[in-house]
């Protein structure tokens, strides 16, 4: 493929932790890249990855990180696809040596990483006293409180790919952030470029999701038929230097990219859409329009505005226990089957005056995950679901163990019972103002 | 009459504890008819079970969408809740079973 100088390309080689990892290995043989990135960090996961941090200092990286750019890092190596990430997580620092670790053990020489630093607020927030968006305070959370990091912009990004990274490894940052660094850095956008930004953004979220882009998430069998979703390629945006993108992936590869795709894409998670904030712009959606052409959806429209004075922070925090339990019925009867075990549970549960917070009972098939007034249905199969939380770990353990003592105590022809419980790491919110964020840039080199 | 399903598709996404999902006409003159009935009411109504806050509703006319938001819909939100579907991401599937009304030669008016 042929790019018209100097549009930049930029491919979106996972959109969430857990991404398939082929899709990334075509981007960078057959997409003709300048950039390759990956968002793998959900608002949860930081806290988690924080958490692991703490036991191990040489920890708290994406857990895949190695596996994903060791399947890239030879041709990103030789094509010069310069690669931006959020893997870093917790721990960007020991990502990055771990990364040149992993270029000198391939024989790739020279290769110069950059991590970005100064998201990670922790004692900051710890010794500060905070509103958070669930009410509670900072300090309320005392000794509960895990991790905070405040969401970081484009320019740290842009600035260590001034200044030579082929490899740039961040924690929490705005997720379009990772694709808004390489236009600044490719076009020299300023921090005042609002409208460029802005379109920038507007790129960035259409990207961060990956294959949401290209027809995952999408298929509605009959109405919206989808090809070959289980080779689905990751999405291309050739970019140029006015913030127009058209969109496209690796010819022959499964998906859909279609206006009705994208639409779908740009509209998702987001709330007015005049007001998308990030850190580095108010992002206006708008007016966003998308046109096919041949080289792909063309988008246009986005606009941006002054950016907020002040920066989310993802604050993460223990929160107690959640214990659970399912069992299945079948046949005739099913699901009075099914309600009479949940009942049973609820009495076990207050019988034995055990201290759950909040307690979940439902009938997997029936009401669930569906909580809309429909007619009764006669099933062929219920999955009895019941979900408690506690402070204490042995308390929510019983709300499984409950489900599981259904076998023998319960309704007649439970099956396949299993039960599970968990710490449960919360996430709220607050806002920092953004001069008590400093981002720096730490280096290695392979 | 006709299921919502036929003339449009939907996409749910969540940030906290705010459910939001997009309602896309296939065809844009359709649009006139969906932001005529589906009100921020009719859909406050739809999930009557979990809207818990504010409902909103935005347009975005050359796209033939409409977006609503849901605030205090998933039982807290994705980290702490105890439902089966914590992001609350099945939830927009099921609006497409809303009836439009339509005129009695089947046309959308």
């Amino acid at each position: 493929m042929e790019k018209t100088a100097p549009a930049i390309r930029i491919g979106s080689g996972a959109g969430f932790a857990g991404d398939r990892l082929e899709p990334a290995v075509e981007l960078v043989e057959q997409g003709a890249l300048d950039y390759l990135v990956f968002e793998c960090l959900a608002e949860r996961t930081i806290a988690l990855a924080q958490m692991r941090r703490t036991e191990d200092s040489n920890g708290g990286y994406d857990s895949m990180l190695i596996e994903r750019l060791s399947l890239v890092i030879d041709q990103s190596a030789k094509k010069n696809v310069r690669i931006i990430t959020n893997m870093g997580a917790a721990n960007p620092v020991a990502a990055a040596k771990r990364v040149a670790q992993l270029a000198h053990d391939r024989g790739i020489n020279g290769l110069k990483v950059a991590a970005v630093l100064g998201d990670d607020i922790t004692d900051h927030i710890r010794n500060n006293d905070v509103l958070l968006d669930n009410g509670r305070s900072t300090t309320q959370l005392g000794e509960s409180l895990v991790s905070a990091n405040a969401y970081l912009g484009s320019f740290g990004i842009a600035r260590a790919l001034d200044e030579g990274a082929d490899i740039v490894i961040t924690g929490r940052t705005g997720d379009p952030a990772l694709f808004v660094g390489p236009m600044i850095h490719a076009f020299g956008w300023r921090e005042d470029d609002w409208d460029l930004l802005g379109r920038g953004t507007a790129i960035g979220h259409m990207l961060e999701c990956a294959g949401q882009l290209t027809g995952g998430y999408f298929a509605d069998p009959g109405f919206k038929d989808v090809p070959d979703l289980a080779r689905l390629g990751f999405p291309i945006a050739e970019i140029t230097p006015d913030g127009i993108a058209k969109f496209s992936k690796v010819e022959g590869s499964g998906g859909e990219l279609s206006v009705r795709a994208c639409t779908e894409q740009l509209l998702y998670e987001i709330f007015d859409p005049s007001t998308y904030l990030q850190p580095d712009v108010i992002a206006d959606f708008s007016g966003v329009t998308f046109s096919e052409t041949d080289a792909g959806i063309r988008m246009d429209g986005a606009t941006g505005r002054k950016r907020p004075d002040r920066l989310k922070v993802s604050v993460g925090y223990r929160d107690g226990f959640i214990g659970e339990g399912q069992i299945s019925y079948a046949g005739p009867g099913a699901v009075a089957r099914g309600r009479l075990a949940l009942e049973i549970v609820r009495e076990r549960l207050a019988i034995r005056g055990l201290a759950i917070e909040e307690l979940r009972l439902e009938l997997i098939g029936v009401d669930a995950t569906n909580f809309t007034e429909g007619p009764p249905t006669e099933m062929r199969e219920v999955r009895v679901r019941a979900a408690g939380r506690s402070r204490n770990r042995q308390t929510a353990r019983a709300v499984g163990a409950e489900v599981e003592a259904l076998y023998t105590n319960g309704p007649a022809g439970g099956g396949g019972a299993w039960a599970n419980d968990r710490e449960v790491v919360a996430v709220a919110s607050c806002l920092i103002d953004r001069e008590a964020i400093e981002t720096r840039l730490a280096w290695v080199k392979a | 009459m006709t299921a919502l399903r036929s003339l449009a598709h939907v996409r749910t996404g969540d940030k906290g504890d705010t459910c939001q999902f997009s309602v896309i006409a296939y065809d844009l003159a359709n649009y006139p008819l969906l932001a005529k009935q589906l009100t921020r009411e009719r859909v406050s109504e739809h999930f009557a079970q979990i809207a818990n806050g504010s409902v909103h509703r935005f347009e975005v006319p050359q796209l033939g969408a409409l977006i609503f938001v849901l605030e205090h819909a998933l039982r807290s939100g994705v980290t702490r809740s105890l439902s089966l579907d914590a992001h609350g991401k099945c939830l927009g599937s099921t609006l497409l079973s809303i009836d439009i009304s339509t005129d009695s030669s089947g046309a959308i008016t």
